[in-house]
């Protein structure tokens, strides 16, 4: 449901561009409606969004007077010059700049020499979003175990962080009690605790659309896959001898017994799969159609007063729909994925009756 | 497609960062948490069983209590009876004891009455002998001054002593 969720969105993003190649052309038809500086701000709906949901090597924030306002960023290449080390505002606008530069249609540096990707360990937006929202929850979870080392819990009621904070950590560790059992939760309830919290901050700050936020970290394919092998590894590596006899030599027909361990296998690696595309695509579809409704406003504002304004409230109506259902999303793809690694985990750990 | 292709870069630093923050909170950070509070919901549990071992005590205290009460009411009017009872018993031995008192009280005075008198009788009886002697002796010597009178005394009492002797 969800894979076709995210394949119309792709679909009915992937018109768009021709949309607005149909509209440029009209536009250069009637250069007596719109003037030269109106020109220059049509809008291309598809590369807004992808600059919004995709990485970028400097932190674009804004334009200002027509010029881009961006925080930039350092950029860690290795190509075939050796370690490079630079400001991302060398290669602005596709400069070059020690035989690299930025690939205007993927956004990604080249190295001149090879013609192909160099190792990047740049600090993208993406990686420096990343580093505020893990150190932020490094701080506040620091902060709240802080207040449980100087104050004893069993006298006084948590207040302030520790009040918000104690809810959501004993709600996943309940869950992991209940999915992994009562003998090795505590083992596996920080892992869990860590994936929860980290994915519920990183998609509230995706939902926030200024700069300490606005990354879209959990609706980026290789930091769910990160998260999921995370579960994988966990699972996999603490399995009991009967999760692997279950794979291996279930207790089946014999006919069955070359066939099951083929089923087995495909479906553990099935798991962390699925992890990866279910927050991944309900992250990035969210993004997506947030982001169209408001694109919609300056789509509808070519065709005159009537039109914009009633389509701006439809637009903006819908946009505040979608923005609180975000919200709810958020929470449900945080605790679907803490959940299902919860009980995967707890499958991992069966033992024989 | 870019969306879909994992970034290298990006993959690197989220292991990095993720794994590094999930080593520190793993160690210093939610075990606390978590110990904490289920320590404190351990004791909200045993707090709640002794509040419940407590209220059921209390409700035995209680109808202890109640029957405790009871009995020593019981106890209370029965000792009251009792007191009634010897209060009556003992203004009962009273009176008794006070009308023997006076019962003999009043029998010796009788007695004594009854002596006194006599001994008063005896000595009215005494004296009226006497008087009667002295009158007799007086009446005697007027009549027996002259002699013929002597003489017919004496035979008379001659006569009456002979005929006492003969009736004897």
């Amino acid at each position: 449901m969800i894979l076709a969720l995210l394949i119309s969105l792709l679909l009915t993003a992937d018109p768009s561009p021709s949309v607005q190649d149909d509209r440029e052309v009209t536009v250069q038809e009637n250069p007596v409606i719109l003037s030269d500086s109106e020109e220059s701000e049509s809008i291309n709906v598809a590369e807004i969004i992808f600059e919004h949901i995709g990485d970028e090597y400097g932190w674009h924030i804004t334009q200002w007077k027509g010029k881009d306002v961006e925080i930039p960023l350092p950029v860690i290449v290795k190509s075939s010059t050796g370690w490079q080390v630079f400001s991302s505002a060398r290669l602005h606008h596709g400069a070059h700049y020690r035989g690299l530069y930025i690939d205007p249609e993927k956004g990604k540096i080249i190295d001149e020499a090879t013609g192909k990707r160099p190792l990047d360990l740049s600090i993208t937006k993406n990686v420096l979003a990343l580093m505020m929202s893990t150190l932020l929850l490094l701080a506040v979870i620091l902060l709240t175990a802080r207040w449980y080392r100087k104050h004893d819990a069993l006298e006084e009621a948590p207040a302030g962080l520790a009040a918000a904070v104690e809810p959501l950590v004993m709600m996943v560790n309940d869950m992991a009690r209940e999915n992994i059992g009562e003998r090795d939760y505590r083992k596996y309830a920080p892992y869990l605790c860590m994936a929860f919290l980290w994915i519920l901050l990183n998609n509230f700050l995706g939902i926030l659309p200024f700069f300490p936020g606005g990354a879209n970290l959990t609706g980026n394919i290789a930091i769910t896959l990160v998260l999921a092998l995370c579960t994988f590894f966990t699972v996999n590596l603490s399995g009991t001898r009967h999760y692997y006899k279950e794979i291996f030599n279930p207790d089946v027909p014999v006919f069955l017994k070359p066939i099951m361990p083929v089923i087995e296998v495909f479906s553990a690696l099935m798991k962390p799969v699925s992890l990866t595309i279910r927050l991944f695509a309900n992250m990035l579809a969210g993004h997506i159609m947030i982001l169209s409704m408001v694109c919609i406003i300056f789509i509808m504002a070519k065709y005159g007063p009537l039109m914009s304004g009633g389509m701006t409230v439809v637009s903006v109506l819908f946009g505040v729909f979608l923005d609180a259902l975000e919200c709810l999303v958020a929470f449900i793809q945080a605790y679907v994925f803490t959940m299902l690694s919860s009980i995967y985990i707890g499958l991992a750990r069966v033992r024989e009756e | 497609m870019n969306l879909v292709t994992p970034d290298f870069g990006l993959l690197f630093w989220m292991v990095v960062i993720f794994g590094l923050v999930f080593f520190l909170l793993a160690k210093f950070g939610f075990p606390i948490i978590t110990s904490s509070v289920e320590k404190r919901s351990a004791k909200i549990a045993q707090s709640l069983k002794d509040a419940d071992e407590l209220q059921a005590r209390m409700a035995a205290w209680k109808v202890e209590q109640a029957r405790m009460l009871d009995d020593v009411r019981k106890e209370q009017a029965q000792i009251l009876r009792e007191a009634t009872e010897t209060k009556a018993r003992i203004v009962a031995d009273a009176k008794a004891q006070a009308r023997e008192e006076a019962d003999k009280i009043l029998a010796e005075a009788k007695t004594q009455i009854a002596a006194e008198k006599e001994s008063a009788l005896r000595d009215v009886r005494k004296e009226i002998a006497l008087l009667s002697v002295q009158v007799a002796e007086k009446i005697l010597r007027q009549e027996l001054s002259d002699e013929g009178n002597q003489r017919s005394f004496i035979d008379n009492l001659v006569d009456e002593a002979g005929k006492a002797s003969l009736h004897a």
